[in-house]
């Protein structure tokens, strides 16, 4: 009789916990679309590309474009600030890494790996958002005569790297290119 | 009755300590596990959890759709657009709040026809079957407005129709529909009101519901015998017998609810509502949402002048008074039996009733045109004949059939054979048999 009642009890704690467990994962699939349609939907992500013109940006210009809902910095730097970011040695900056989309993700902090590349070390292309906290830093201003953000006091160098202050990372390079020799297609 | 003390014991220490602070835990139990509940309900009476979770999935999924939807007359259309196509799962979400309407009117439907087949609006039950018109009311006021927001053809014309009836009123008709258009015309002051009220009468429905929820469980429900509780063997704890119950009436309509999403989403909808709103252009035939298709069809019968009263009021004031009827039903049934099952003629009236009801459906959506215009108007009369005359009448002239003495005894005289073995059955543990 009680070998009876406590297989019976099994069968019976066996479909309570199938039935539970089956719940839960119909309940899950159930509520994941409402957490999921918070996410940024597909004309957000959708890669957002624009072209900007530079052929009126002179040595020691800047433009600000605004891609993806940032401001982007457009430098055309004079031979002053290439040599000031040349000289710098990398062990002196506190970011290494050039944090270049168009370059692979461990490439040094080289002037040349922050610039637009070969024969157009002039142009510097950068998200303008403090990589501390996201204000937007003011440009040719600062103890290194790069970009100084007056949020938390980050010093940026003339190839926008973070040299004193709070910020991380150097400022980041978005995917860009020269599509023309006076237009830059950013996204 | 459902009275008497709660059962409800915490068992640990916490459970006590939040007991002696806020009984919250001792309500539940009180209303939802330990809770009598006839034994002899049928699946008729499952709708009522249905609602309730209809009413969950509609909050849920519009809370969530007006993160993404814009309300004024330039982005409304191209919003919801974008919910069908960019939003991640945006349209099944859309989907799910456009079908579950049409969902929860057909558990309505068939709730309220409970009703009035087993007397449910009876004494001492009339506020409750009040309470669930008003529920009603406000339903039909949430739906006409949430259709009105994607902003397509017959979404505006429907409004305009709809908001047109208010200048049926004789002397400040016109003032009240410029008061609720927010202008001349349907226009975005319209489209803005109507997303804030849409927004805000499912939360006091959810509030009325409470009412009519309490109120039951202070009269206690009605069953199919229409006979109230008189022992305890009448009842059964409502977990988990109406907990499961419920349960699977609910997987059964969302299996239901599921297909029309998943298989045939714009079946209940109009084409024409893929159309962007054009106040300069109505198209050929203005149909509102199928649920209110009847008073369509009761609007439009009144073709005629009674008196000073011209066609066009009287298909306002007829379309309303087959609203306001439902209010006053406790009082038109004169008869002493509450449940049509012991009702011949009143459950053979009942049929014809809801046969009419479907009719009346079909034909407002049928152009006013040709045999449907007397049609609506006969359907119409037999509409206001059965509230008005079969009601009180039948309960005075009728001869019920014999009532059993109380509901165990009406369950067992069904189930001769299993209850004569166990008449204390309905307490055993379910898993013994034999």
């Amino acid at each position: 009789m009680s070998a009876n009642e406590s297989t019976e009890h099994n069968r019976r704690d066996f479909l309570y916990i199938a039935t539970g467990m089956a719940g839960v994962v119909g309940a899950g699939a159930a509520v994941w679309p409402f957490i999921d349609q918070m996410r940024p939907d597909a004309s957000t992500l959708a890669l957002a590309t624009i072209d900007v013109d530079v052929s009126s940006i002179e040595a020691g210009m800047s433009v600000t474009a605004k891609w993806r809902g940032k401001p982007v910095f457009i430098r055309n730097r004079t031979a002053d600030e290439i040599e000031a970011a040349q000289a710098v040695q990398l062990a002196d900056l506190k970011d290494p890494v050039a944090r270049n989309d168009n370059l692979s993700s461990d490439t040094e902090a080289t002037d040349v790996a922050r610039s637009a590349g070969e024969g157009k070390e002039n142009w510097i292309v950068m998200i303008g958002s403090c990589t501390h906290l996201g204000c937007v830093p003011l440009g040719q201003a600062g103890d290194f005569g790069g970009w100084f953000c007056p949020c938390h006091g980050s010093h940026y160098d003339t190839a926008g790297r973070i040299r004193t202050g709070p910020a991380p990372e150097n400022l980041h390079i978005p995917h860009f290119e020269f599509i023309s020799d006076t237009v830059i297609r950013i996204g | 009755m459902s009275g008497g003390h709660s059962t409800y014991s915490p068992k640990t220490g916490l459970g006590r300590w939040f007991d002696a602070r806020l009984p919250i835990p001792r309500l539940v139990y009180d209303s939802f596990v330990a809770y009598p509940v006839p034994r002899n309900l049928n699946y008729a009476y499952t709708f009522g959890g249905i609602l309730m979770l209809m009413l969950v999935v509609q909050i849920v999924s519009g809370i969530v759709l007006a993160m993404h939807y814009a309300a004024t007359t330039d982005t409304a259309f191209d919003s919801v657009e974008k919910i069908m196509r960019d939003v991640n799962s945006g349209w099944l979400i859309r989907y799910l709040h456009a079908n579950g309407a049409s969902m929860f009117f057909i558990a309505v439907y068939v709730h309220i026809f409970r009703g009035l087949y087993y007397g449910s609006y009876k004494a001492p039950r009339e506020i409750i079957w009040i309470l669930g018109c008003i529920i009603y009311l406000l339903m039909m006021a949430t739906a006409f407005m949430g259709y009105v927001l994607p902003w397509g053809q017959m979404s505006f014309w429907g409004a305009t129709v709809i908001t047109g009836f208010f200048t049926a009123i004789p002397l400040v008709g016109e003032w009240i529909q410029q008061l609720l258009l927010g202008g001349f015309a349907v226009d975005n002051p319209t489209l803005n009101r109507f997303f804030s009220l849409h927004y805000l009468l499912p939360f006091m429905i959810l509030g009325v519901v409470v009412l009519h929820i309490w109120a039951f469980h202070i009269t206690g429900q009605t069953n199919p015998t229409g006979i109230e509780v008189k022992h305890k063997t009448d009842t059964v704890p409502f977990t988990p017998y109406a907990t499961i119950k419920d349960g699977f009436a609910m997987v059964v309509f969302l299996i239901v609810f599921a297909y029309f999403v998943f298989y045939i989403p714009n079946y209940m909808g109009h084409a024409d509502n893929y159309i962007p709103a054009d106040p300069l252009k109505t198209p050929s035939h203005i149909v509102p949402e199928w649920y209110f298709l009847p008073f369509y069809a009761i609007l439009r019968a009144i073709t005629f002048n009674i008196g000073p009263i011209d066609s066009k009021l009287g298909g306002v004031l007829a379309m309303f008074g087959a609203i306001a009827v439902l209010f006053v039903v406790p009082w038109l049934d004169t008869s002493k039996v509450r449940s049509a099952v012991y009702r011949p003629w009143y459950k053979l009236f009942f049929w014809l009733f809801v046969i009419n009801a479907i009719f009346l459906g079909w034909l407002g959506s049928r152009p006013a045109e040709g045999w449907y215009v007397p049609a609506m108007q006969v359907s119409t009369a037999f509409y206001f004949g059965f509230f008005l005359i079969v009601m009180p009448l039948l309960g005075l002239i009728e001869t019920p059939r014999r009532l059993p003495n109380s509901i165990t005894e009406a369950v067992l005289e069904k189930n001769k054979g299993a209850a004569a073995v166990h008449p204390a059955g309905a307490q055993a543990s379910p898993e013994t048999k034999g």
